[in-house]
């Protein structure tokens, strides 16, 4: 590929990031929102990030099917009870990878 | 109950936006406190950052199209993903249709950051927009729910992260084959992060349920359907559900 590929497909892939990045937040800023709405969107963070977390802890990513026992979601269980306790970002993720690799050496 | 001095002086603070100050400038401490709430993102991004580096480098992208690719796009998940279609010889219209797929979730994010950046300026906005991922968003939402926060730290939190990226995929593109893969558990900083973010959001029962509501829709859909609608799919089903129940339940929960 050219240069002038790259910047292309790039640019694209760009755009269609950047569009639901920004025209939700232009339109509903300058509007009232609904009460009903502010509610939902309240509930918005824990449904997102639990939909992204869920399947990389209970399902195989190759085959794309129901796993328990994952190294990851082992992990997860002493990773969840320190984030519960501390709610350090940083921690969390320093414990995570420490458990994880430990896991990795160990089984 | 007589109000003291401080608790006047908050509430000027606090609007109908759910009590984030849009006013102000982008002061010292602004700066500081906006980079104390990021540095730990910037932590989970710099091992990811060079691992894809060090991947792009391996199917055959220069460092500069890394680089190009990190600022133009700035979305770790589907920067992958597109990374790995380019290496099958996919098409460029099949890589940015699911770039947009992959990357659709942001339009609730951007939706639900709207609530606390009410009146604020289009040029900043557009600016701020550019910088809203999973991390940032989940941070500055419980932020600014918890108070004094205002979007000046919100938009460091956003860029500082946003800067860190690109550097990391970068250097990961140079000088990547120093770092062997898998070391020191990099392949959970995303994993952590997540169940971090989680745990930051949840403010009462009502929370916990639309968590695993929505887990168990994103599962099932994950294994069902394949691609990647199930994020947004679970996390509109979930909320829906878990809103319908919260006004059932009329504040029992």
């Amino acid at each position: 590929m050219t240069p002038a590929d790259y910047l292309l497909l790039f640019g694209g892939m760009g755009l269609v990031t950047y569009l639901p990045r920004a025209l939700p937040l232009l339109y509903l800023a300058h509007r009232e929102i609904p009460r009903w709405l502010a509610d939902w969107l309240g509930l918005i963070p824990v449904a997102i990030l639990s939909a992204l977390l869920a399947p990389i802890l209970f399902a195989d990513e190759a085959s794309r099917t129901l796993a328990f026992g994952k190294p990851e979601l082992i992990v997860a269980i002493p990773t969840l009870l320190f984030a519960i306790k501390t709610h350090s970002l940083g921690g969390t993720v320093l414990v995570g990878m420490l458990l994880y690799w430990m896991a990795g050496v160990l089984l | 109950m007589q109000k003291t001095e401080k608790d006047e002086s908050e509430d000027r603070f606090k609007t109908d936006n759910g009590g984030a100050y849009n006013g102000g400038t982008m002061s010292r401490g602004a700066i500081r406190q906006g980079a104390a709430a990021a540095w730990p993102i910037c932590l989970g991004y710099i091992p990811i950052g060079l691992a894809f580096g060090v991947l792009a480098r391996q199917y055959g992208l220069e460092w500069w199209a890394v680089g190009l690719m990190s600022i133009l796009v700035f979305a770790g998940s589907s920067q992958f993903i597109a990374v790995s279609m380019l290496a099958s010889g996919a098409a460029a219209p099949a890589i940015i249709a699911t770039t947009f797929f992959v990357n659709l979730r942001h339009t609730l994010m951007s939706s639900a950051l709207a609530v606390y950046l009410a009146g604020v300026n289009r040029k900043f906005l557009a600016l701020f927009a550019y910088g809203i991922t999973d991390e940032s968003f989940a941070v500055n939402m419980a932020r600014f729910r918890s108070g004094g926060w205002d979007r000046w730290r919100a938009m460091i939190l956003n860029q500082l992260p946003n800067f860190t990226w690109i550097s990391a995929t970068v250097l990961g593109a140079l000088a990547g084959q120093f770092v062997p893969p898998g070391a020191f558990g990099i392949d959970y900083a995303l994993t952590g992060m997540f169940i971090c973010l989680l745990v930051i959001q949840v403010y009462g029962m009502i929370y916990v349920i639309t968590a695993l509501i929505a887990g168990l829709i994103a599962i099932g859909w994950y294994v069902v359907i394949p691609g990647s609608s199930y994020i947004v799919g679970a996390a509109v089903c979930g909320a829906t559900i878990g809103y319908l129940l919260k006004r059932t339940a009329r504040g029992r929960l």
